[in-house]
């Protein structure tokens, strides 16, 4: 069967499963816009190529299969870099397709011509320029291939415009071995001696922690992790990036660790004696000043990543696997650790004296945003997802929403990307259209990415907004509180321009707006009523309001600042 | 990619700790800059880095790049490396475990006064002149790398016009199994 290089694309993206795509056109990519047309896949129209990137990484979070954008050369190219790197931070499986100029004009500064498998090396898991349409196929299984497997990532294919117009003899490679990846070997054995290792040194601790990162939830441990946690009565921290990983209902979860983590998480980690360390990476804001975090624990370092290993903090033994693997070997190994009587009684006491707080709602507003965080989690339906933009909204989003169960928690980790939001909670409601999607925003990543509700509109997409509106970029203003002298440099955005709600209304979405708490309770209300379209409330909330608790940067963990209301009680 | 100061002694072109990595590399436009940008974007040193075909010579190449175990641990060097998918196959060689040559080529002026002195030093070193002209010649030596450390001293002494060094290529020691 013979087909353009373009019809032979969107065939192998058929192959592959793809049921939607996020992009926009140009002049590179047209080729393959036309075969689109016949496809039973669903494209949807962004405003913007960021939006693409990051609706495809909020529909990998949110369903676990790979996110797939599609834009054209040179300036569409660079826009999608931002999602590109975003996802490369986070490990989060992305097929990105770019058009390019024809194989003859490349390298002549052509129109729309830019060098993006160049710009993308140090950003992707591995980039593709296609040379011949045959290759096409090849290149498309072997994307997919990468993105999905070892620890994932995002993969980009660059299809020069005279490829994808080419004729090709329809072919598509049915085995791995023909996907011509010689140096990609995913695939590990578990050293049974690291295991049994590990083994011994979790029988020889008296205040062990799970430290669970977001490899956890890339492997799909969830349930893994609840049995090995609970047979072995080990306190659970989860990362930012691995929210959901387990029930923040559970007696045993200690909530979020790192720079504004639960007191008793951070405290947690810095005493124990052995850090179980399952898919995550030592994160500057999980570890604070390395020398001083957790200076008395040995280390077990679960990673699909030999590179992670002993990268910031040495592992007493590194188990080279996916998660779900080396739990279960540590199951079967009946790894247990001493009795954790006192260890416990310990961590109750962090606990009680340092839970999370925040001052009272005042009736007349301005509103706390942590309290609004969780009015609308109380009124959420089970399974809600969410989505943050970057800053104190993201913050107060991990600490305060109860997140019990992987896939509900979409956000920018290690790049910490503003305007992330709106565009992820778009992705996630198109993978998970039966579920409820609020994004958490702040002002000022709103206006970054606010566009794409155009595109929720236009395409069908009722997510909910609720922005934070405290007029200010609210963590830098923070920093600049604390650290230096309240010298407010360029962060003050105003409430009121621009008008979310005229906004809201004007991209064919419902505006709301609330600055007391009866309000508040009203248009959370109503959003729920609404189905159809997208929500946008203004929430106006208290500028003075800072997240704690706070580890300062470069400080040791040891020195988290904890709530003004409760630091007498140090 | 750094270039630190020059290590005096016999190994003044190779750090104190250096290592010695064969990488065997899918054949395919762009994997050198894969291997530069990783070591530059990560901040390890190179101090050479030599390419040509390998043994299968349409698939792949064999790259030589002497490290620097300073500038970071080579576990991370050679994990990092390993996830470069055009990346097949990473052999560390000590140095004491290898075999290592280098190619030399420099081009000296000549004159009356020098030429016996400079014909010396050529003979002591086993090196060979291999282009000539009435007021220069170009001299090669294919050694090990401390022997041209140790011509590139000795023509010092001479007015060097121009001096090429290949860095060095290097293979396991017959009967030694390499580190993988």
């Amino acid at each position: 069967m013979q087909l353009t290089g373009a019809e032979a694309l969107i065939k192998s993206l058929e192959q592959q499963g793809v049921e939607t795509i996020f992009g926009l056109p140009g002049g590179a990519i047209l080729p393959v816009y036309d075969p689109l047309l016949d496809s039973s896949i669903r494209h949807i129209l962004v405003r913007h190529e960021q939006g693409a990137g990051h609706m495809a990484e909020g529909y990998a979070l949110a369903t676990g299969r790979p996110g797939v954008a599609m834009v054209t050369s040179g300036p569409g190219a660079t826009n999608i870099v931002t999602p590109i790197g975003n996802a490369h931070m986070d490990s989060t499986p992305l097929v990105v397709i770019t058009g390019q100029v024809a194989t003859s004009s490349i390298g002549t500064d052509a129109f729309q011509e830019c060098d993006i498998t160049g710009i993308t090396m140090g950003i992707t898991k591995h980039n593709f320029l296609v040379q011949t349409a045959q290759e096409l196929p090849r290149a498309v299984a072997a994307a997919f291939h990468l993105a999905t497997t070892g620890r994932p990532g995002p993969v980009l294919i660059d299809v020069p415009k005279d490829v994808s117009q080419s004729m090709m003899d329809w072919w598509y490679p049915s085995t791995v071995d023909e996907y011509d990846l010689p140096g990609y070997r995913p695939d590990v054995e578990l050293d049974e001696h690291a295991i049994a290792r590990a083994i011994a040194l979790i029988a020889d601790a008296e205040r062990p922690v799970l430290y669970v990162g977001g490899g956890t939830l890339k492997s799909h441990a969830a349930k893994e992790l609840l049995a090995f946690a609970e047979r072995t009565r080990m306190p659970v921290v989860t990362t930012l990036m691995a929210r959901g990983a387990f029930p923040d209902s559970h007696p045993q979860h200690l909530g979020m660790p790192g720079m504004h983590g639960v007191y008793a998480a951070v405290t947690a980690i810095q005493r124990s004696d052995l850090l179980i360390s399952l898919g995550a990476r030592f994160d500057d804001r999980v570890t604070g000043k390395v020398s001083a975090f957790a200076p008395e624990a040995k280390v077990i370092h679960v990673d699909i990543d030999r590179a992670e290993f002993n990268k910031i903090r040495a592992a007493d033994v590194s188990v080279q696997s996916n998660v779900v693997a080396a739990l279960r070997a540590l199951d079967a190994g009946d790894a247990t650790p001493k009795n954790l009587d006192a260890w416990w009684r310990e961590i109750r006491s962090w606990q009680e004296q340092y839970p999370l707080v925040y001052d009272a709602p005042v009736p007349d507003g301005p509103l706390r945003p942590q309290h609004v965080i969780e009015a609308i989690g109380r009124q959420a339906d089970a399974g809600t997802i969410v989505a943050a933009g970057v800053g104190q909204h993201q913050m107060w989003a991990a600490q305060h929403w109860k997140f019990e169960e992987p896939g509900t928690w979409i956000n920018s980790g290690g790049a910490g990307t503003m305007g992330f939001g709106v565009p992820a909670a778009i992705g996630a409601k198109v993978g998970r259209p039966e579920r409820t999607v609020w994004c958490i925003d702040g002002d000022g990543c709103f206006q970054m990415t606010a566009q794409e509700l155009v595109t929720a509109r236009s395409e069908g997409i009722p997510i909910k907004v609720a922005i934070l509106n405290n007029a200010y970029l609210g963590m830098v203003r923070q920093w600049q509180e604390m650290f230096y002298d309240e010298r407010y440099s360029e962060v003050y955005l105003s409430s009121d321009l621009p008008d979310y709600v005229k906004w809201a209304e004007a991209m064919g979405c419902v505006g709301l707006r609330a600055t007391n708490l009866k309000e508040m309770n009203d248009v959370i209300d109503e959003a729920n009523k609404i189905n159809d379209v997208p929500v946008v409330i203004d929430f106006r909330t208290d500028t003075s309001e800072k997240v704690f608790p706070m580890v300062a940067s470069g400080s040791s963990n040891d020195d988290i600042i904890v709530h003004p209301s409760q630091r007498g009680a140090r | 990619m750094n270039t630190p100061e020059p290590f005096a002694g016999d190994t003044r072109h190779t750090p104190v700790r250096h290592h010695i990595l064969s990488v065997l590399v899918e054949n395919k436009a762009g994997v050198l800059a894969r291997i530069a940008g990783l070591f530059a974007r990560r901040g390890f040193n190179i101090y050479s880095l030599a390419v040509a075909p390998s043994e299968s010579h349409a698939r792949f190449s064999r790259v030589t790049i002497v490290v620097d175990a300073e500038s970071a641990p080579l576990e991370q060097i050679m994990g990092q490396l390993d996830k470069l998918v055009n990346v097949v196959d990473i052999t560390d060689l000590a140095p004491r475990d290898a075999v290592e040559r280098e190619l030399l080529l420099a081009t000296i002026t000549t004159n009356v006064a020098n030429r016996t002195p400079l014909l010396d030093t050529l003979g002591n070193a086993g090196a060979a002149i291999v282009d000539v002209d009435p007021g220069a010649v170009t001299v090669m030596l294919a050694g090990t790398p401390a022997a041209c450390d140790e011509l590139e001293r000795a023509l010092e002494d001479f007015s060097e016009v121009e001096l090429h060094r290949t860095g060095r290529v290097a293979l396991p020691r017959l009967g030694q199994a390499a580190q993988d």
